[in-house]
């Protein structure tokens, strides 16, 4: 394939991003607007082509004679030499993943730049502050978020990982005279960077066993006779295998060191997709704008852990052990967000919940997936998830931004009844809450149903617990939507105008996005995306997914969100004291969900007292007392000894003779002493 | 003896002394000041390009462009000079923030002329440190770039600066002494019985000749002496009240470049010259800068001048650079010296900014400042960056250098600890990665307090943002960080082809 | 007769204690200037003294002499310059008053 496409890809957001910060001021505020959605605009058509020619051209360089899809990488240009053998090369990978989220990416972040063109303008058209910079923030993160799927090595995802990392930083402290805002970007760093402290350390362990920290290198061990399929020498393979099989390999406190490298780089996939203990960034990254949490915050960046983990799947599949702590993580975390998606009243905060357990779903569906069930149809399902929720997801965000930006406020409270003002967004909205909920023929449906499947497939304990966790999805979001639109009349204070629908740039998105939630169920992943290329079935129509459908699991996922969203329409859809009186049943357990299961403040507590108190300043009383007063009395003691001999510099010259004669006696005394 | 590009680093900045003299005004000493600097900056980059030439011609000799002027013959002391790629980065370093220096004090007051006279001095000093090969004239030259700091701090500093000046300078003084000491040693042992003693730093390595017990006992010295510079733990206190106290373009020019006198001198003279006593010994001081590389990122959490916040992130960034040198592995010193650049860059912007924001609001306590990004953009602008290259954001000098560094100091580790030498490298390396975690912490509270947020004091809102000559010093030192995170690989090529000789015969020890 | 060595340096040194003495005690500065010119001539007797007797062909202990007595007579005029400008300031010429150079 040319490298002209692949580096456009890429280039022209970070050409946005470079006009835009450094020029953005000198234009008007239109002007920016116009030019970096143009800019995505390009970029989206770019890699529709390029992910189009991956899938579908049938070119060698893709596709092997027995149909496998193959890891291509495009260019690989040298960035820095370590040594020898470790190098960060900068290039372009594409394989059924990364040509995925080459559809993912630059639809979301289309979709938000032009929402964002009405988004960010207040009811008399007049545009926020700092536009401009918003759109170069936007190009950047579009940028990274590039940069990193088609990594061809760990360390240039290392890299672009700091760098999303960066850019949702400078989005959710978008509105920087906000403290709130201000406290939460700093967060969502901090935490982050801790979480990838692990990635980085697991990197350091992997690339000195393996001595490489080429993906293709590193994920053509287990399988025989990859290494020509991944164009890789056969000595880097053999001798990377090596290293896995190898007995020698050593074990650290009662788990091989692999196990250890590869659990230490799912942390760092935890801080970015927000699993517990690491996810109290995200619903704090609320603070910033709505369109950021549509796209950075629910649909791209937030599942690059996942991603991650669908990178290195080979080698994770080697560590059984990795693969359980995934699940366990996953499934923990899934199910703690569904419980407190159930009881927030802040919208924003509802979905980033909701993000969480979805994500968490992802997760669980990578750690159950095995080769041997169903050719690995855990790993699709988990990409596709990640493919169907990134659509409803930032539907549902950007929904809630028309909301926000009609009322004015994020709290539920405040809306009730607006089904009949703002008619697409309900329309839309509920689209988006059938999808996640799991509704045949919406997209979360299909993706829902597999990971179940493959949790089926791998333990009926897990399959339960996902179950339970999949109707509490459904209820919370139906929740959601019936305290939104529905519960009772909405109120039109006096002198206020009525909410209506947003202009069009906002409401094309929402509608392109409900559609697309729609139909995305029918995309024939298992032939698209498999864990090694090979496609799952041997037709490919837009029927396929339901072929293949495990009818019975289907069935019954079916049943229970249908359940639950009856529960939540019992409850909800009309004003009364039936969800009072259930939170006051189970008071406690109302009262750790609202409170997010003080997660917060436990953070709060090792951060400030701990960490601040205990450490930090003990370390500078130290130094300004011991260390220094160490210095200093040195000095001083320097300063009073002088002062102490000083006297004997009387200035009195008899006393001066006085001296010289004694010591003159003495000097003679001794020397007649000695010459007797 | 003026065939020799090398001796117009010093020459050039002794012209500029003169010229100085002779100025009758402020424009007059600008113009010197800046004109000055920048042939120093073309020099080093012509240096820079030539030598490369020369490396791909196939020169191979350890040091190019070397010369020997004899100056005392009793003692062998000569003036020697000559550069590899590490000295000609540290000087392309010297002559950028030297130039950036002069624009950053623009509108020093007062006695404007002796000031630029004692800083000129001062990079007279710094110059002929970097150029010398000679351990007495190397000696020399790192005594004159000391001195002047006294005076540039005590007369034109700001807050405790007699306290502050002469703790710096007794400081300094105390480690030069150590190394004094170190130097005479390395003199008598400096070749093997019978011929005659040199200073020369090739010869002393290509002899020797120094016998395991005195190594032992030199090690320390010199390293200890350079190490108080370098600021390493406990000898760093110095740093925070000398920095805070300091002016601007003194600042910049001392975390930038003087700093880097430590850990070139502990890399050319310690490690260089007495490799048996560093393998053995580097336990002791892995440790001290191990704990200068989280003890200082601690310290800078909680502090609230700004200047103190950015001392002691120097000690724990300085701190890296001599804990990747005791690594004694290429990769983790290829990282030392991207550190070096990296480091006095970062620290020389942010000492930059610090003074222009001072210069407007006459505090640097951060309780009493707040959204300054709403005021002064630029500047704002500018410090976020500078945080941000130096909390390793990739695509800024600070993640090339210090990825370098941990992968290398990985593999050191790791060496060690499966060839069952002990696990202290392996640990250190992984307490000095959560520095990554700390470093963030206090750069983001310090962004977060200072730039973002409400206004915090009304009387800020009329200030003025950057002026031309402050926007041309903070733009030249962030175009120069981002081209060293953008495009590692040339600076890499430079240190490493060069680096190889030396680092050989280090290793080649063992 | 043959007058001895000793009958030289026994005045010289009855003259060289009496300066001492002199020195050490009196508090006036123009008596301590005195007692100095006493020990300055003791020495001077026995320099002249010792040249005479010991190397009779050789002058160098009498040019030496000659040397200290003009060095003397300087060191006089400026120490009695130095204590008219004392007394000028401080109306005082007492040697263990006189501190202010200490600080």
């Amino acid at each position: 394939m040319d490298i002209t496409l692949p580096i456009l890809i890429l280039s022209i957001p970070l050409f946005m991003f470079l006009l835009l910060g450094l020029l953005g001021m000198k234009m008007s505020h239109k002007l920016a607007g116009t030019l970096g959605t143009l800019g995505m605009g390009t970029v989206l058509v770019l890699s529709y082509i390029t992910a189009f020619t991956y899938f579908f051209s049938g070119s060698p360089q893709f596709i092997s004679a027995a149909g496998e899809r193959l890891q291509a990488v495009i260019f690989n240009q040298t960035w820095l030499q370590f040594s020898d053998t470790l190098v960060i090369k900068l290039g372009f990978l594409l394989d059924p993943i990364s040509a995925m989220m080459l559809v993912v990416i630059p639809t979301i972040s289309f979709m938000v730049h032009l929402y964002s063109l009405g988004y960010m303008r207040d009811h008399h058209g007049v545009y926020e502050h700092g536009f401009q910079r918003f759109y170069a923030f936007l190009s950047l993160f579009s940028f990274s978020m590039l940069g990193l799927v088609v990594a061809t090595n760990i360390f240039q995802m290392y890299i672009f990982w700091e760098l999303v990392g960066a850019s949702s930083y400078l989005l959710i402290g978008f509105y920087y005279k906000k403290p709130s805002a201000v406290s939460a970007s700093k967060k969502a760093f901090i935490v982050t960077r801790f979480a990838d402290l692990g990635f980085l350390i697991g990197i350091l362990v992997l690339s000195y066993y393996t001595g490489t920290f080429d993906f293709m290198s590193l994920t053509s061990v287990p399988v025989d006779g990859m290494a020509d399929v991944y164009h890789v020498s056969e000595n880097t393979a053999v001798a990377v295998k090596g290293i896995f099989q190898s007995s020698a390999a050593p074990m650290f406190m009662g788990a091989s060191v692999m196990t250890w490298a590869l659990v230490l780089i799912f942390m760092g996939g935890m801080g970015k997709s927000a699993m517990m203990p690491l996810h109290i960034w995200l619903p704090d990254a609320m603070e910033g704008p709505t369109p950021v949490s549509a796209l950075i915050h629910a649909a791209t960046m937030v599942v690059a852990g996942v991603y991650l983990v669908a990178r290195l799947f080979p080698l994770y599949l080697m560590e059984e052990a990795a693969l359980n702590i995934i699940v366990v993580v996953g499934a923990l975390t899934a199910f703690y967000a569904a419980m407190v998606a159930c009881t927030q009243i802040d919208i924003k905060r509802v979905l980033a919940f909701s993000t969480i357990s979805q994500i968490a779903f992802m997760m669980v569906s990578l750690g159950v997936a095995r080769p041997e069930f169903h050719h690995g149809i855990g790993y699709m399902a988990g990409m596709f998830h990640l493919f169907t929720h990134a659509m409803f997801k930032a539907l549902l965000f950007l929904c809630a931004g028309a909301l926000i930006h009609a009322i004015g406020s994020n709290d539920y409270t405040a809306m009730h009844g607006l089904r009949k003002y703002m008619p697409i967004t309900h329309i839309t909205f509920l689209i988006g809450c059938l999808a996640i909920a799991g509704i045949i023929p919406f997209a979360g449906f299909f993706s829902k149903d597999e990971i179940l499947t493959a949790c089926f497939g791998h333990s009926i304990v897990w399959y339960v617990w996902m179950s339970v966790v999949a109707g509490l999805t459904a209820f919370y979001m139906f929740r959601l939507y019936y305290l939104i639109f529905w519960w009772k009349e909405h109120h039109v204070h006096e002198g206020h105008h009525a909410p209506h629908d947003q202009p069009m740039t906002m409401t094309l998105p929402l509608i392109i996005l409900a559609a697309v939630s729609c139909v995305a169920g029918f995309v024939p992943f298992g032939n698209l995306v498999t864990w090694n290329g090979k496609p799952m079935y041997d037709s490919m129509g837009f029927f396929t997914n339901l072929q293949h459908l495990d009818w019975s699991v289907a069935a019954i996922s079916l049943a229970v969100a249908i359940i639950a969203i009856a529960i939540a329409t019992v409850m909800y859809r009309k004003e009364n004291p039936l969800p009072d009186k259930m939170a006051n049943m189970f008071p406690r357990l109302w009262d750790w969900c609202y409170h997010r299961f003080y997660w917060d403040e436990l953070y709060m507590f090792i951060t400030h007292k701990i960490i601040f108190g205990c450490i930090s300043r003990p370390i500078a009383w130290f130094d300004r007392h011991i260390i220094d007063g160490t210095m200093d009395s040195l000095a001083t003691i320097t300063n009073k000894a002088s002062y102490a001999i000083r006297g004997l510099q009387s200035g009195k010259v008899q006393m001066y003779v006085w001296i010289y004669l004694a010591g003159a006696l003495l000097l003679g005394a001794i020397t007649a002493i000695c010459l007797m | 003896m003026f065939s020799n590009p090398l001796i117009y680093f010093v020459v050039i900045p002794l012209i500029m002394l003169g010229g100085l003299a002779l100025c009758r005004n402020i424009k007059q000493i600008r113009a010197v000041a800046v004109t000055g600097s920048l042939a120093l900056t073309a020099l080093s980059v012509w240096l820079l390009l030539d030598y490369l030439g020369l490396r791909a011609a196939g020169a191979d000799a350890p040091m190019l462009y070397t010369g020997t002027w004899s100056w005392f013959t009793p003692l062998n002391i000569n003036l020697s000079v000559g550069v590899d790629g590490i000295s000609i980065a540290m000087l392309i370093l010297s002559s950028i923030i030297l130039l950036t220096g002069s624009f950053a004090s623009w509108k020093i007051e007062p006695h404007t002329k002796d000031f630029f006279l004692w800083l000129i001095l001062l990079s007279t000093g710094v110059y002929g440190f970097f150029i010398s090969i000679d351990l007495f004239t190397m000696f020399m030259f790192y005594e004159v770039a000391l001195i002047p700091m006294y005076l540039l701090i005590g007369v034109w500093g700001s807050g405790n600066k007699n306290y502050s000046a002469m703790k710096l300078t007794l400081m300094l003084m105390g480690g030069s002494a150590f190394l004094m000491l170190g130097l005479i040693g390395i003199y008598y042992h400096s070749a093997p019985a019978g011929q005659p003693l040199t200073w020369n730093l090739l010869e002393i390595a290509s002899n020797a000749s120094i016998e395991k017990g005195w190594q032992y006992f030199l090690f320390p010295m010199t390293f200890v002496g350079f190490g108080v510079l370098g600021a390493m733990f406990p000898f760093h206190t110095w740093s925070p009240d000398g920095h805070a106290s300091a002016p601007t373009a003194v600042s910049m020019l001392h975390a930038g470049v003087l700093m880097k006198l430590g850990g070139y001198g502990c890399f050319r003279v310690s490690i260089y010259l007495m490799p048996q006593a560093a393998e053995d010994l580097a336990w002791i001081f892995l440790i001290l800068t191990g704990i200068s590389v989280v003890y200082g990122a601690f310290s800078a959490c909680v502090q609230t001048d700004l200047k103190y916040i950015n001392a002691y992130s120097s000690v724990s960034h300085c701190g890296l650079v001599l804990f990747a040198i005791l690594m004694l592995n290429t990769t983790a010193m290829t990282g030392a010296i991207m550190q070096m650049l990296s480091h006095g860059l970062m620290t020389a912007l942010f000492f930059a900014l610090i003074g222009m924001i001072y210069g407007r609001t006459h505090t640097r306590d951060i309780r009493l400042m707040g959204g300054l990004m709403k005021i002064l953009p630029f500047l704002a602008v500018c410090y976020v960056i500078a945080g941000m290259a130096s909390l390793g954001l990739p695509g800024l000098s600070g993640f090339v250098a210090e990825m370098t560094i941990f992968v290398g100091s990985f593999e050191a580790g790791m060496a060690d600890y499966l060839s069952g030498a002990g696990s202290l490298r392996l640990v250190f390396t992984i307490i000095a990665c959560c520095s990554i975690v700390i470093t963030a912490v206090y750069i983001l509270r310090v962004v977060g307090k200072l730039l973002l947020g409400p206004v915090y004091d009304e009387h800020h809102l009329t200030l003025t943002d950057a002026t031309w000559w402050e926007r041309t010093s903070t733009a030249t030192l962030i175009l120069c960080v981002a081209a060293i995170g953008c495009f590692p690989n040339f600076f890499e090529e430079l240190i490493k082809f060069t680096f190889s000789p030396s680092i050989y015969a280090v290793i080649g020890m063992n | 007769m043959d007058i001895s060595m000793i009958y030289y340096i026994v005045p010289s040194l009855i003259m060289f204690c009496c300066g001492i003495y002199g020195f050490v005690t009196r508090k006036n500065m123009i008596a301590m200037l005195i007692s100095l010119e006493l020990m300055l001539n003791a020495v001077d007797i026995n320099f002249v003294v010792f040249n005479r007797y010991l190397f009779p062909g050789q002058l160098e202990g009498m040019f030496f002499t000659l040397f200290a007595i003009a060095i003397a007579a300087a060191e006089t005029a400026l120490a009695i310059a130095i204590i008219i400008n004392l007394f000028r300031g401080s109306k005082n010429i007492d040697a263990t008053e006189i501190n202010k150079l200490k600080d």
